[in-house]
């Protein structure tokens, strides 16, 4: 079954065929079993071909299937070519492990949606996009999958467009995403150009043997993270996401938070050959990373609405994510993809099932004491809660922690100190949204009639999943201390991805475990002393530095200098161009041929007689100049 | 003594300005379309001189299936004057001029 | 013997054509055609095409000129028709066929000279003719009936409705 591998992202790609052509017709049970049970599928046979890796011999090559090549041009080809190593079995098991979950707990969410088969057929064709996107074995099939994703983002943010908003959103995130996708075009040409090729083996092989000037490399890195930041909404391209919340919930689980958004960390990962042989784009990398961790977590303190708090921790802990790789701990920047794509599809999934409870209330200042109300959500909410916080023994613990070790290891203290920060403000904001939500008192503006009521079972129950897998998916990469073999999600990968730093000795990462330990305890109690013991405290800070205050409720006016900066001097050059290009010499051309077309069509009217014989005898004098020319 | 196939050439030539000529002399739709016909058969017979002086049987192919189509022509073509005939209770050319710009 | 027989249909067929020209009577017209088109299928079959002189006999004179009767009839229009052709456009429709003459005959010279002289006897088999219908030209005959099938149908659905329906 595994040879099998490469239709792993053929069939969700079918049945999104299928739905987009009559999912209008089809009934909304069969369109929900379609699409869960093709995605199904592609799950099986992952972990088949996962199981077949697994039992390779180290070093051995994954799995590689080429269809056909769908350019070639010179010496220049770019074949179908799927691969299966052990980093993509990785995105490819989460791709398809979480989304069926999503799937599940859509078939409830959506169940009354008017555009029920259209919203799966998306959710389908991203499926298909994303895993062409993650076993692509070459950065052009790659980049069709990075820009297929990002059309269906598109599509799903936009789904209800009926809303302005979300029309505007969905615009937003396409627009934002172009920008990055110039400069990621860009490096793939210069990619080709210089290696001749655009597979990733490749890639990396020159990388890593110096065949390319180290400038070149650099300016490809940063370029190719340009891209990365916009798909995976970092400074300074990260506005759009925040937006993206627009969409349903499911969408924003499954794209905005644990697949698509990823897909940057992905190619760094893939191309860890290329970053690792780079040392100021790596540098980059990991700045920019603590820089976006930081920065987001602050405007997370202050948001409330319960999806965006989510939106700008997924921008933070993406962050923490390119932390790790600029690092050079690719494997840690991968385990924390892992455990985040659970636990904050956990978060905002069980955000969803609230948002459902409260009939669409989705500001946490119109909510309180739902602990009772919600008997399944509240206790998973509070697993990804600890999860994403970093308490010990849940899975945001472990992957956190082997990012802050890598940090601390290559000897980049400043960034290990911004990553312990974070984490701080991480634990301080999801507290502060667990104790807005569901405890204190019930600020729920109801009309009467209509109970908070518990989600139906297939929302809750992939919740309660997703749930487990992030209290335990930590325990498949444990720091050193456990034992030199503990850290197996580490090894397991040490053949795709470049490996990190030396291990620390024992005592120094315990410390460190300490610390960041304390720092997410830390964050928990400094939440509780402001959202529980004391609950004026925050209002009387916030009018105590009003400064400070408005900054992070203003989202530091990004938006507004993107504005001032970007937006508005090109619509206003547009419209210059408008007024003296279109108007005058476009239009211009056009109106005068349209004229000078009218005044033949006068001139030229008496040959149009309307006779049978006028006609037939143009006919004949045409036919005998024809004649005559041939026989000349 | 066979003709030589350059007599039915200049035969079929002739043939077919008579056609040319009968269509622009006469002023209804019947017969201008009969004389269509004629045209169409002295290509036929131009293709048949052909075929015999180049030794070639395609050539007779072909006149089968100008006959073939000439026969569905003629058809719709008729069926197309009956109809306007009676829309309009004339064929007369000169009175259908609807066209006129 | 063959020379006789070749201006005798020659003569009828450009006699009858140019009789059509002078007749004012539609009715006329169309038998002058039948007699045109017979006379033709005498011409064919002395190149050597008995088919096609069969089939033109069948087809044309038969067929498609009953046809042409059948509308004569249908539309009952006993009386002469006008013949009124300007003396001006007369002259230079003729005028012009006699260009358009002297280049098909020039053209047809051209091709007449430029094949190769030896015309070998073959051509007259109607089996050889046969098999290229059904293995070269298949297609192409096949397509023809289908168009025969459209045209039927498409007479039916043109002429076939009543008026006021």
């Amino acid at each position: 079954m595994a040879e099998l591998f490469w239709l792993i992202p053929l069939i969700p790609g079918a049945s999104a065929l299928l739905l987009v052509l009559f999912g209008a017709k089809l009934s909304r049970r069969w369109v929900a079993w379609q699409a869960c049970s093709a995605v199904f599928l592609s799950f099986l046979l992952s972990s088949a071909a996962f199981a077949h890796l697994v039992r390779l011999p180290p070093g051995a090559p994954g799995l590689t299937k080429t269809l056909f090549a769908w350019i070639s041009s010179g010496p220049f080809t770019s074949p179908i070519a799927f691969a299966f190593d052990h980093l993509t079995a990785v995105m490819t098991l989460v791709v398809t492990g979480v989304g069926l979950l999503i799937h599940v707990y859509s078939t409830a969410y959506m169940a009354e949606d008017r555009s029920h088969a259209r919203y799966f057929a998306h959710l389908n064709l991203f499926t298909f996009f994303m895993l062409v996107l993650v076993m692509a074995s070459d950065l052009v099939l790659m980049f069709v999958g990075w820009e297929g994703v990002g059309l269906c983002s598109y599509l799903l943010i936009g789904f209800w467009f009926e809303r302005p908003a979300a029309a505007k959103a969905g615009m937003k995130a396409f627009v934002v995403n172009r920008v990055g996708d110039a400069a990621f075009i860009l490096g793939i040409l210069f990619l080709l150009a210089n290696v001749g090729g655009s597979s990733f083996s490749l890639i990396n092989k020159a990388a890593g043997g110096g065949l390319l000037p180290s400038g070149l490399m650099t300016l490809v890195a940063i370029l190719l993270f340009i891209g990365a930041t916009g798909k995976s909404a970092q400074i300074p391209l990260y506005v759009w996401l925040p937006d993206a919340m627009e969409g349903p919930t499911p969408v924003s689980a499954l794209i905005h938070a644990a697949t698509m958004v990823t897909a940057g960390v992905y190619m760094v990962c893939r191309l860890s050959g290329l970053y690792a042989a780079s040392g100021p784009a790596s540098t980059v990398v990991a700045w920019i990373g603590a820089a976006t961790a930081l920065f987001a977590a602050a405007m997370a303190l202050v948001q409330n609405d319960i999806k965006k708090v989510l939106a700008y921790s997924t921008i933070s802990q993406i962050g923490y994510m390119f932390l790790g790789c600029g690092v050079g701990a690719y494997a840690a920047g991968m385990f924390h993809l892992v455990t985040h794509a659970f636990f904050k599809s956990l978060l905002f999934l069980a955000a969803g099932s609230v948002i459902h409870a409260l009939a669409g209330e989705q500001d946490m200042r119109r909510m309180g004491g739902l602990r009772k109300h919600l008997p399944v959500t509240f206790p998973v909410f509070l697993v990804g809660a600890l999860a994403i916080s970093g308490v010990p023994f849940l899975s945001g613990f472990f992957s956190k922690d082997a990012i802050l070790t890598g940090a601390f290891a290559g000897g980049q203290y400043a960034l290990w100190g911004a990553g312990l920060l974070g984490a701080v403000l991480t634990a301080f904001y999801m507290f502060r949204l667990v104790y807005m939500t569901f405890y204190g008192k019930e600020r729920t503006a109801m009309e009467p009639g209509h109970s908070i009521h518990e989600s139906p079972r297939a929302m809750t129950i992939p919740l309660v999943i997703l749930a487990a897998f992030s209290a335990l998916a930590g325990y498949v990469g444990l720091p050193v201390f456990f034992g030199e073999k503990a850290d197996l999600f580490g090894r397991y990968l040490a053949s795709s991805v470049k490996s990190g730093s030396p291990h620390l000795a024992v005592p120094t990462e315990g410390l460190l475990v300490l610390l960041a330990t304390a720092s997410a305890l830390l964050g928990i109690a400094l939440a509780f002393v402001f959202y529980r013991r004391t609950p004026a405290l925050p209002s009387r800070l916030a009018s105590r530095f009003p400064g400070v205050y408005r900054l992070l409720v203003g989202k530091y006016y990004i938006d507004e200098v993107y504005d001032a900066v970007v937006v508005r001097p090109l619509v206003r050059g547009a419209e210059k161009v408008y007024e003296r290009f279109d108007l005058k010499v476009i239009d211009g051309a056009l109106n005068g041929s349209a004229a000078a077309a009218g005044l033949a069509g006068k001139g030229l009217n008496f040959l149009q007689s309307g006779l049978v014989r006028d006609y037939a005898l143009a006919f004949l004098i045409g036919a005998i100049t024809f004649l005559g020319f041939l026989l000349l | 003594m066979i003709p030589p196939p350059a007599a039915f050439f200049i035969l079929a030539a002739v043939l077919f300005v008579l056609g040319v000529l009968a269509f622009f002399v006469k002023k209804d739709l019947l017969t201008q379309f009969m004389a269509v016909e004629v045209m169409l058969n002295a290509g036929n017979l131009a293709f048949l001189a052909l075929a015999k002086s180049l030794g070639k049987a395609e050539g007779q192919v072909i006149v089968l299936f100008v006959i073939t189509v000439a026969a569905a022509e003629a058809v719709i073509g008729l069926a197309i004057i009956v109809l306007i005939f009676r829309q309009r209770k004339t064929v007369q050319t000169d009175e259908l001029k609807d066209l006129k710009g | 013997m063959a020379w006789a027989v070749f201006l005798i249909l020659s003569f009828l067929c450009i006699g009858s054509v140019a009789a059509m020209i002078l007749s004012r009577n539609q009715a006329h017209n169309a038998l002058f055609l039948v007699l045109s088109f017979s006379s033709l299928g005498g011409l064919f079959g002395l190149l050597d095409a008995p088919f096609a002189a069969a089939v033109q006999v069948l087809v044309y004179a038969g067929a498609i000129m009953v046809l042409f009767l059948f509308a004569i009839m249908m539309f009952n229009l006993r009386g002469e028709l006008p013949v009124r052709v300007k003396k001006t456009r007369l002259a230079f429709t003729v005028g012009l066929g006699t260009i358009l003459l002297a280049e098909l005959l020039l053209a047809g010279r051209k091709l007449v000279l430029g094949s190769p002289g030896a015309a070998s006897a073959a051509g007259g088999d109607t089996a050889r003719l046969g098999h290229f219908l059904f293995s070269d030209y298949l297609y192409a005959f096949e397509i023809t009936s289908l168009l025969i099938l459209a045209a039927l149908v498409g007479a039916l659905a043109l002429a076939g409705k009543r008026e006021g329906s």
